[in-house]
């Protein structure tokens, strides 16, 4: 059995000579994770997943999927992944049921073990009753779960998902979530993910790369990266003017001690529950008195700010400027 | 592992299959759509074919205006025996005479311009040429959508021969041709339409191969070109660019014989005028072998030149 299921090195994407997608991205993917690339639109997830599902061919670099070579066996890849990609890409003028047959006449699925696994399918993500209803009728929700039947309907051994969830609403997100979590389960998959929500890596994935401008930052489990913080953080604020930043830094435990702008003071520590008494006992005993205080572990968000610098509601941008990168992506591609 | 399908060879025909019939579905299963299908060349036949009655132009009713004196004075050295002075014919008498002879001369000319004696056939046939020429060209453009949503990179993603891809637009194109150009057949027929009387089963199959061939090797070009193109507005606007003047340099609605030279020399490079030639001789003119032959080997190349540029260039896109 293949350890890793997933294997990038160096894969890299250039459009029209001069627009770098993807730069040079190395990571693996082991047996039985979901594997999550997380970052900004326009990062280069699209690009790496149409790479690794044979759409596009990698400028340069390689990639391998059980072992299968992305350029040279592609034929055996596409026989054992799925995809779901972020549009929705069922039919409107046929029906969820017909959608799901038509998937499987491209995999060469025979007729008769097609027609049960697509009423199976259709009765895991909750359609059987809408199955002979037009596509055009589904709600964004219903559409994303025959999306994700239609991915599912070869028993792939690696999924891939693209934006499971772009343009939901937050109650069908997480509904979507769950429906992933057990469609997992029920077929013991590997699945390789992008996303630009935080908290959907945060759900879902075993491990997570950060990617932004087409390079990996850092790769780890969303714990480990949390970690790798330092610890907790605490925010304190005092009624007096005078600097404590020594003080607090004298206390164990403590790693960073970092003074903002509006006169509090953003305290990096481990066992951070333990720690915020212990600083509060020790400017209380040179006579300050603390007037705020929070105590946050840390999320992914303060990940993403530590290696990118940015957060990610930052590099989200405006509307007009993801459709406009998405329309340059677009043209680029074409060509 | 719970059940993995990698002995399950996708097939180029089932796959071809499959992605026609989902063409075709989205196609059938809209009224409106057939609605216009049939109502379109309803319109156009009952308009120009009706309405541009050639054939009326030169009957005897035109003469009445034309002015004839009431006595027309004729030389004496005209008439035999040689008479002295002048002789005088009745003016009426003339114009009996004149619309006695020309009462045939209408069909005289239009069978000698247009081969049939009646234009509403020869346009109902040059209709069949002109829609099959427009339903092949629109009909490879749906992979502008297919792109646009996503569905053409998820099919690219599964193991479906790429072949299958293409060849499932051509085939679309090549049926839908075939169907609306039966249905325009019909209501020419019930329009009174006059076949042929040798026409037979043959002619039908010829009329579907002639058909074939043209919109395989016109679908071929414009898909590639579609897959090129990010927006839709872009092959729609060359088609509608160039059918106008592929339509009216070609025997599609008159005769290329009549054209100045120039126009004459385009016609006859133009796919359309053959398949047009063919299929007015599989219908409604005596059937030329010789003719015919040249007919069906113009379009032969014509599909094999164009399909296959198509192919590469839209297989290339595909494997990019």
């Amino acid at each position: 059995m293949v350890e890793n299921v997933i294997v990038a090195d160096g894969l890299t994407r250039i459009f029209n000579k001069t627009l770098v997608a993807v730069d040079h991205v190395s990571f693996s993917v082991r047996e039985g994770e979901i594997f999550g690339f997380l970052g900004p639109n326009g990062a280069g997830k699209t690009t790496t997943i149409n790479m690794l599902i044979t759409v596009l061919k990698p400028t340069e670099g390689s990639a391998s999927i059980l072992g299968y070579d992305i350029v040279k066996q592609a034929n055996n890849v596409r026989k054992v992944i799925g995809v779901v990609p972020q549009e929705y890409t069922a039919d409107e003028d046929l029906t969820g049921y017909e959608n799901i047959m038509l998937c499987a006449d491209l995999y060469g699925i025979p007729r008769e073990v097609a027609r049960k696994r697509a009423l199976e399918l259709l009765e895991l993500v909750e359609l059987a009753n809408f199955k002979d209803r037009k596509v055009e009728t589904y709600s964004g929700g219903m559409r994303r779960r025959l999306e994700l039947a239609c991915g599912l309907v070869n028993r792939p051994r690696v999924l891939f998902l693209d934006e499971p969830t772009l343009g939901l609403d937050v109650q069908t997100r997480a509904a979507t979530w769950d429906y992933i979590k057990r469609l997992k389960e029920e077929y013991e998959m590997t699945i390789f993910m992008t996303t630009h929500y935080l908290e959907e890596a945060d759900a879902l994935c075993n491990r997570i790369a950060i990617i932004d401008h087409g390079k990996i930052i850092v790769t780890g489990s969303p714990e480990e990266l949390k970690n790798a913080l330092g610890g907790d953080i605490i925010t304190i604020s005092i009624k007096e003017d005078a600097d404590v930043s020594e003080v607090i830094r004298n206390v164990e435990h403590v790693k960073e001690v970092v003074k903002m702008e509006n006169g509090s003071y953003r305290i990096k520590a481990e066992l951070g529950e333990v720690t915020t008494p212990l600083i509060i006992e020790a400017l209380r005993s040179r006579g300050y008195t603390v007037t705020r205080l929070s105590l946050t572990e840390p999320t992914l968000n303060d990940v993403y700010l530590e290696y990118t610098g940015k957060t990610m509601r930052d590099t989200e941008g405006s509307r007009e400027e993801f459709h406009a990168q998405r329309i340059m992506l677009r043209r680029a591609r074409a060509r | 592992m719970s059940g993995n399908n990698e002995d399950y060879g996708p097939s180029l025909l089932r796959g071809l299959w499959a992605l026609t019939v989902r063409e075709l579905k989205k196609w059938l299963n809209d009224p409106i759509m057939l609605l216009m299908f049939v109502l379109q060349p309803l319109i156009w036949m009952g308009l120009l074919g009706k309405s541009m009655n050639l054939g009326a132009m030169f009957s005897s009713e035109n003469l009445v205006n034309i002015p004839i004196p009431d006595k027309i004075p004729v030389p004496g050295d005209y008439v035999t025996p040689k008479v002295e002075g002048y002789v005088y014919i009745s003016g009426s008498w003339i114009h009996q005479s004149l619309q006695r002879m020309f009462s045939d001369i209408g069909e005289s000319v239009m069978k000698n311009v247009f081969g049939v004696s009646d234009y509403f056939s020869y346009m109902a046939i040059g209709m069949i040429s002109m829609i099959v020429m427009t339903t092949t060209m629109f009909s490879g453009m749906s992979i502008v959508w297919d792109r646009r949503l996503g569905f053409l990179d998820k099919v690219l993603s599964t193991p479906v021969p790429r072949g299958a891809i293409i060849f499932s637009k051509v085939l679309n194109a090549a049926l839908r041709a075939m169907l609306q150009a039966t249905v325009i057949l019909l209501l020419a027929v019930l329009f009174g339409l006059r076949l042929s009387p040798t026409f037979n089963m043959m002619n039908i199959l010829g009329i579907y191969s002639a058909i074939f061939l043209i919109s395989i090797g016109l679908s071929s070009i414009f898909l590639a070109f579609s897959l090129r193109s990010t927006r839709l507005e872009r092959p729609m606007q060359i088609v509608s660019l160039i059918t106008m003047p592929l339509m009216f340099a070609s025997n599609t609605f008159f005769p290329i014989s009549m054209m100045p030279n120039w126009l004459q020399s385009v016609a006859y490079v133009n796919p359309l005028s053959y398949l047009t030639d063919a299929l007015r001789q599989l219908t409604i003119l005596p059937l030329d072998a010789s003719r015919i032959l040249v007919d069906f080997i113009y379009l032969g190349v014509f599909a094999s030149i164009f399909s296959l540029i198509g192919i590469v260039l839209s297989w290339r896109y595909l494997t990019r």
